[in-house]
């Protein structure tokens, strides 16, 4: 029974991997073929930095995913606050379900809505409105927004409520208490948060696909182009680097981490979004 | 104590605006494009001409099961075996399944692609030995493989994590008092982990049935899913109402088998938590 489990878990974390390792693999081929393997080189990835339609879309992905975290850890960090405080039980239902719509709707969903407000707004002669840089950062910020909620909410319940009232005995004013106390015990939160939201921000294609133009395009949304007719081996390189980056992003997390806690937001993340 | 009730109403302020604008509204504008015609008076034809699409809902939704059910085929074994692991193991055979979580879809369905394509490795492979090409790409098969592979660590997460908190108590007396090792499973573990069953299923369902991705690379364009249908209205034909219209009835769809599901796990699952 031992030997059968361990089978079966090896085989489907290699068929897991299989396609990425390969994929990994043949970025390093010169040949840019599957049937040779001419000779290991940095042909492709030369070929990558060569392109500077991709290096601006790796700037504009790095812009827009710290911009939209930091705006909706922002706002994000203050709503749970405020929700923590709520006392209607009625009240804070329909703001929390309300707040995890972009969480539970299929992504295609999110994106089409939004689409159709801009188009809509952009009717409105003053607004101005055209689908860019300020679009994608109001749909970035807007689906990062219950998962920075998630992570700070609990940190508000697991807090020592006594705190807070002996900081506000003791006299301070109700924002110097949330700097000086809330603030520092719920930081892990809050960092977690932001770290989510510019992870999410940075992967999304499915929204910004539906809310960008031509002149403001993320990497993402460049790889879709790029995917489009042809196999290129210059987009396996770039996979490939995306692969090492993430990589290297978790082992870093891990070892800072204390306990991997970090790493297990994304899944927090997730089986949260279902169990709601 | 006044005081502080102003700053707690103030501290919500910017997330309510927010949520007004930018979650609410654009529902609403799903609801009214979906309702009116492109001159923008009220009509049904929309949800009503959407017969039309009723095998595109038909073949997503059939897509999507069959890839929910071999996810929860693949995956439930896999929860239940790296839940029974020393915890060191099991922590590193987390962050193998995470990692692939953090990877782009597009990057992961591009990667299988490389593998399954004419020119690619597996038909390079199968040339050599002269077994010559084989099409994979294409077909049905091809499509719900790429769900499968995309979704399946969103199925075993959560039943990994609702395993792993079961007590291996729970298992050495079920096989003290006489239970075998399938009954084990039929009888213990599966129903102390409906709960991550129900989250399994979702996650893998709802972006199986909304994807286009998948669809266009491996499917070779032969397959038109929902996630297709509405991309191609609102992006390519400038047919928003019809989109707007296909997208409402998918929502509500997902949020039907969703609550059908949520109340299908609450009737005894409550207790079992605490």
């Amino acid at each position: 029974m031992k030997v059968l489990s361990r089978i079966y878990m090896f085989l489907v974390f290699g068929l897991l991997y299989a396609p990425i390792i390969v994929l990994v693999l043949y970025s390093f081929n010169k040949a840019g073929t599957f049937n040779t393997y001419s000779e290991f080189s940095l042909y492709w990835y030369a070929e990558l930095f060569r392109d500077s339609v991709a290096i601006d879309a790796l700037k504009n992905s790095l812009i827009l995913a710290a911009l939209s975290s930091v705006i909706a850890t922002l706002i994000g960090t203050l709503a749970a606050y405020g929700i923590h405080r709520i006392r209607s039980k009625t009240v804070k239902t329909v703001i929390n379900s309300v707040t995890n719509i972009p969480m539970m709707n299929p992504d295609i969903v999110t994106g089409v809505s939004m689409m159709l407000l801009f188009a809509a707004a952009s009717a409105i002669p003053f607004l101005k409105v055209e689908m860019g840089f300020g679009t994608m950062l109001i749909a970035h910020v807007t689906f990062n927004l219950p998962y920075v909620i998630l992570s700070v909410l609990p940190k508000f319940k697991q807090m020592d409520k006594h705190l807070t009232e002996a900081a506000l005995d003791l006299g301070c004013t109700p924002a110097r208490t949330f700097l000086k106390v809330e603030l520092p015990s719920i930081m892990p939160g809050v960092i977690s948060g932001l770290m989510l939201g510019f992870t999410l921000s940075l992967d999304d294609f499915v929204i910004s696909h539906f809310v960008s133009s031509s002149d403001f395009k993320t990497l993402p949304l460049y790889v879709y182009n790029q995917t489009a007719h042809e196999v290129k081996f210059s987009m396996y390189a770039l996979c490939a680097l995306m692969v090492f980056a993430i990589l290297l992003l978790m082992i870093l997390v891990n070892f800072a981490g204390s306990d991997g806690k970090k790493a297990n937001v994304k899944k927090h993340k997730k089986t949260a979004a279902a169990e709601k | 104590m006044k005081k502080r009730s102003f700053l707690e109403r103030a501290a919500l302020v910017p997330h309510l605006v927010w949520m007004i604008l930018f979650i609410v509204a654009p529902l609403l504008f799903v609801i009214y494009f979906a309702f009116t015609d492109s001159g923008g008076s009220f009509t049904f034809s929309n949800i009503t001409g959407l017969s039309n699409y009723a095998d595109i809902f038909l073949i997503s939704v059939l897509f999507a099961l069959i890839a929910t059910v071999v996810c929860l085929l693949i995956g439930y074994p896999l929860a239940f075996v790296m839940s029974r692991l020393k915890p060191s193991a099991q922590r590193v055979f987390v962050l193998l399944l995470m990692l692939p979580m953090w990877i782009s879809l597009l990057i992961r369905t591009y990667s299988l692609l490389a593998m399954l394509d004419n020119g690619g490795l597996l038909n390079a492979l199968l040339e050599k030995l002269g077994a010559g090409p084989v099409k994979i790409v294409g077909t049905p098969g091809a499509v719900i493989l790429g769900m499968v592979y995309d979704f399946l660590p969103y199925m075993v997460l959560p039943i990994y994590t609702s395993l792993s908190k079961l007590d291996n108590k729970y298992f050495e007396a079920a096989e003290d008092l006489g239970c075998n090792g399938p009954k084990t499973l039929f009888k213990v573990a599966l129903p102390l982990s409906k709960s991550g069953i129900i989250s399994g299923i979702t996650m893998v369902f709802v972006p199986s049935i909304s994807t286009f991705y998948i669809s266009q690379k491996l499917g070779g364009g032969r397959f038109d899913l929902i996630g297709d249908t509405i991309e191609r209205q609102f992006l390519y034909n400038n047919a928003r109402n019809i989109g707007a219209a296909i997208s409402l009835v998918m929502m509500i769809l997902i949020l039907i088998s969703v609550a059908v599901m949520n109340r299908f796990g609450d009737d005894d699952g409550g207790e079992l938590i605490v």
